[in-house]
């Protein structure tokens, strides 16, 4: 399964993501440079945080006019798994792939910490082959991660499992203490109504080795390589 | 020329007639500026340069030692390690959240010039008392100008410290170290070399900012410092981190000859070290320099301090691969000059020679003074601390409780949770940690990292404390399994005219020098900051250490926090009755007096080793280094982090209940062990002649300490770690 990680000027975690995919997942990956225009033979398509244009606008409000973003909203269209991490998830909400906003944390400041997720979905390309009722260990490190929707967008999330991962305690429970940012509800992770399209503030590539502290966030790349080996066979 | 000309400028009458005497003729007003930052403190280090050369300098891995942009240690496999660290103490007082960022633009532009990929930065700062409105806005914005920075550029912020002392309240210290991994053959030096070679200035335009940061950098803050502030320079990570992607990826592929980064002094820094280094000229065209408005002076653009820029030296042949990489990153690359043969810098503008000097006078040409020092008045009556005066302890939970919540020992959670510590995914121990580990992709291998300086220690004594400061830092790398390395250095220190402050200099360089050389951790670089003043008061003497350690297999590594339930809780190192400069007089008894703790380089050196080599060996669970808050501070700190309790019991053997609890005696390390490997560890400290008191077992919710059989500390761990978790952001609320 191939890989693709697009490097807009300012992405920071595009080598995290690639080394994920490479030592970790061990599949093939390659970077995408932002101002490709044609894009081909992928199968996967991670956006990596970071601070795209050095994002001293909204974040991620430049990066959607990049020439890439053309081909990675007609290859996630035509249904090719995309997944927007940190920075990335900002962009894909301002290219309009994925509903909802992201606000200024509430406490007004860059953070960076674990934090534990509940997982909402399991039936995603990138949730299939989490363990039910694991509470997913996987770090954030943001300032703007306030993820907001107007309430009937909200509504529409949750008739159709479009909320995929909530922020939570250790033990799984959603509580306000265990919201880092002020998201609403708690969210950490949503994807689009045909689910192919994944935006989330955690880091997963930052958790794929015991050496990190957490090896939970690997369990999002096996669920993706697992999907796509299932479509193959 | 008029006297006030240079006197504006902050040169002395005689140093004016030297330059007059040096070049043959009065300078013209673009040369006296030129003259007037290169001869500043902060870029010439006059007065600091004769003291600096007593450093031990060598060591068989040193691969870059003192006078290039960073220093180098090989850590085998052909790798090597570049660090240095850097001040940046006045623009972060007028202006903190910018002048802490470009501290750390400043130094993280210092390691990749060398051809390092940057990995990491630590901080070392500090502030007033918290109490004081000022200082918490001067604190918050400097940790969020650090934040905002490394965080956008992607290097993490993987440790460093915060002190809190009233001597900081006008004039605080935020000393920035960056660290960068690099192939041995790879290495790339300021250099100007081969005569008709292109001089490139590559990344952001110049503009008029940051003119004279060097020399403000170089006088004491007062009441006009605030005006000053256009001096500050404004900081662009993301022009940065093009800037750093497209040099690397330039370094990497193809020949550069020489490069350095713009930092103080701009320009007229850059050009005249690189050409004095390569002991060659400069033709500069400024004319071909791209700046952000029109109408800029020569004497503008040689003196601004704009930031993200770089100028490089290549071979004809390879001018247009740069013009093509920087181009792709979308940067400016302009080739302002050639390289010539007479050594002298030769500087045009709208077709004039604007500037007409030999390289050499403005690099090596600075006066070296050897200023006068005298033992200050203070340590007559500072030594003086009769401890028949002051009560011992009788509640000691309660102050137990009062130091994990003094700022200086409470948790710096508030400052590093704002930083991406775990960025580039290399990060195995970050922050709150004895010393901050990496992993190195592609190698078993590991790099501990640590900044350490207790300036009420130097303040007392600044011969030991300085001592202090190097063994405490090799200390916390060895708790971390690491071998201690190289050391980088920022001495931060007020003025230097005045013989007392010359003193605290002289002493603590003397103080760091053996004990450098004791444990053969040689000094690579680093900076020197005088003048930290404000309204003729200085700060407590600061010589910072940062240094580097290896470990060999990071998989070995250890931190301070107990592990299992059951481990026996040694200690190794001896305690004696020496409270002077403890935190425990400052918080208890509104103290900062006696002399600091004694430090036997000997000793420290064999506990340093035992340690290392039970690590090494696998026997431990833990070690954590003691200082601040003593031995009381050290259990509850390492109970905190897996909240594991320990069950403890001391004998007094004569010495005072504070001082056996709360003293600050130094050679000391506390670590856990399995019972199975305890008799190991015991022999092996014997074979040392190490000291080593078992002191209880780990277990329980609680730390409960008795002394000579009675209880003394018996608290619940969560409440403890609450207070010192808590302490530092309910100032900030």
């Amino acid at each position: 399964m191939k890989f693709g990680v697009v490097v807009f000027p300012g992405s920071n975690c595009d080598l995290d993501a690639y080394h994920m995919i490479q030592d970790v997942l061990q599949q093939p990956v390659e970077y995408l440079w932002h101002q490709e225009e044609k894009i081909a033979g992928f199968d996967c398509l991670i956006l990596p945080g970071g601070f795209s244009y050095g994002d001293y606008l909204r974040c991620g409000a430049i990066a959607r006019f990049s020439p890439v973003m053309k081909s990675v909203v007609d290859f996630a269209r035509q249904g090719g798994l995309v997944i927007g991490i940190c920075n990335g998830f900002q962009i894909l909400v301002e290219a309009g792939l994925l509903p909802g906003a992201l606000y200024r944390n509430t406490c007004l400041q860059f953070r960076c910490q674990d934090t534990y997720l509940k997982v909402e979905n399991y039936d995603t390309p990138f949730t299939r082959a989490i363990p039910r009722e694991r509470v997913l260990k996987i770090p954030i490190a943001h300032g703007e991660g306030n993820y907001y929707v107007d309430p009937e967008t909200l509504q529409q999330l949750k008739k159709n499992g479009q909320i995929i991962f909530r922020y939570a305690t250790a033990e799984g429970e959603v509580t306000p203490a265990a919201n880092p940012n002020g998201s609403v509800e708690n969210i950490a992770g949503v994807c689009n109504e045909r689910k192919n399209v994944l935006g989330m503030m955690p880091h997963p590539e930052r958790a794929g080795e015991p050496a990190l502290g957490s090896a939970d966030g690997k369990l999002i790349f096996t669920s993706i390589l697992k999907y796509w080996e299932g479509c193959r066979s | 020329m008029r006297p006030e000309d240079w006197r504006n400028l902050g040169l002395t009458d005689e140093e004016f007639q030297l330059i007059v005497k040096t070049i043959g003729r009065e300078p013209n007003h673009v040369e006296l500026g030129m003259f007037s930052v290169m001869w500043s403190e902060h870029c010439s280090y006059k007065h600091s340069k004769a003291v600096l050369r007593t450093f031990p300098t060598e060591g068989e891995r040193v691969l870059q030692g003192p006078g290039e942009n960073a220093g180098i240690v090989g850590i085998g496999d052909g790798l090597a390690v570049c660090f240095k660290i850097e001040s940046h103490n006045h623009p972060s007082a007028v202006e903190p959240y910018q002048g802490a960022a470009t501290g750390l633009g400043g130094i993280i532009r210092d390691i990749f010039t060398m051809g390092a990929r940057p990995i990491a930065s630590l901080d070392s700062l500090r502030f007033g008392s918290l109490d004081d409105p000022r200082v918490r806005y001067l604190f918050s914005g400097v940790v969020s100008g650090i934040a905002g920075y490394g965080n956008c550029i992607g290097i993490p912020t993987v440790g460093g410290e915060v002190y809190f002392d009233p001597c900081y309240r006008g004039n605080p210290l935020v000393n920035v170290l960056c660290v960068g991994l690099l192939e041995v053959d790879k290495i790339k030096l300021g250099r100007a070399s081969g005569v008709g070679n292109p001089v490139l200035l590559v990344g952001a335009r110049t503009g008029r900012d940051g003119m004279h940061g060097a020399s403000f950098a170089s006088d004491e803050l007062n009441e006009t410092s605030e005006q000053k502030r256009p001096a500050v320079q404004v900081g662009d990570p993301f022009m940065e981190k093009l800037l750093l992607e497209a040099c690397l990826e330039l370094m990497n592929n193809h020949e550069v000859l020489g490069i350095q980064d713009l930092g103080a002094a701009g320009l007229t820094c850059a050009l005249s070290e690189m050409a004095s280094r390569g002991g060659t000229g400069l033709d500069i065209d400024l004319d071909k320099v791209p700046c952000r408005e029109e109408g800029m002076t020569a004497y503008e653009i040689l003196l601004s301090e704009s930031q993200e820029r770089m100028l490089m030296v290549v071979a004809p042949e390879q001018e247009a691969v740069v013009h093509e990489v920087f181009a792709r990153w979308g940067l400016n690359a302009a080739t302002i000059g050639r390289v010539t043969a007479d050594g002298i810098l030769r500087i045009r503008k709208d077709g004039e020679v604007v500037v007409e000097l030999p390289a050499k006078s403005l690099t090596d040409g600075a006066p070296v003074y050897h200023p006068a020092a005298v033992k200050p008045a203070y340590l007559e009556t500072s030594a003086v601390l009769d401890l028949k005066q002051i009560p011992d302890v009788t509640d000691a939970n309660q102050v137990l409780l009062e130091l994990l919540a003094a700022p200086n020992i409470a948790s710096k959670e508030w400052v590093w949770r704002q930083y991406d510590y775990m960025v580039r995914t290399c990060t195995v121990e970050g922050p709150g940690s004895d010393a901050a580990v990496l992993r190195i992709r592609g190698s078993k291998k590991g790099l501990a990292l640590t900044t350490d300086c207790n300036s009420r220690y130097v303040y007392l004594d600044p011969y030991t404390g300085a001592k202090i400061a190097v063994a405490e830092a090799a200390r916390n790398l060895v708790c971390s399994g690491a071998e201690p390395l190289a050391v980088t250095d920022c001495l931060n220190f007020g003025n230097p005219d005045k013989p007392e402050i010359f003193w605290q200099f002289k002493e603590a360089a003397k103080g760091m020098s053996e004990a450098c050389r004791a444990l053969k951790t040689p000094v690579t670089g680093g900076n020197v900051s005088f003048y930290n003043e404000s309204y003729g008061e200085a700060i407590y003497p600061t010589p910072v250490v940062g240094m580097v350690g290896l470990l060999e297999d990071v998989e070995k590594r250890c931190t301070q926090a107990f592990k299992t339930a059951g481990d026996y809780v040694v200690l190794l190192g001896e305690t004696y009755d020496e409270l002077g400069g403890s935190e425990y007089l400052a918080t208890c008894h509104q103290l900062v007096k006696g002399l600091p703790p004694q430090l036997d380089l000997a000793k420290e050196c064999a506990v340093q080793q035992t340690v290392l080599a039970a690590i090494r060996q696998g026997l431990l669970h833990s070690a954590h280094d003691l200082a601040e808050g003593g031995l009381a501070v050290a259990l509850a700190e390492c109970c905190f982090g897996n909240e594991i309790g320990a069950q403890i019991e001391l004998q007094s053997q004569g010495l005072r209940l504070d001082s056996l609890l709360f003293g600050e005696s130094q050679s000391r390390i506390l670590v856990s062990v399995q019972a199975e490997h305890l008799p190991s560890l015991l022999q092996l400290a014997a074979e040392n002649n190490v000291p080593t008191f078992t002191l209880g077992r780990t277990g329980g919710e609680r730390l409960q300490i008795q002394v000579d059989g009675q209880p003394r500390i018996d608290l619940p761990i969560a409440e403890a770690k609450a207070t010192w978790r808590e302490a530092i952001q309910c100032f900030l609320k």
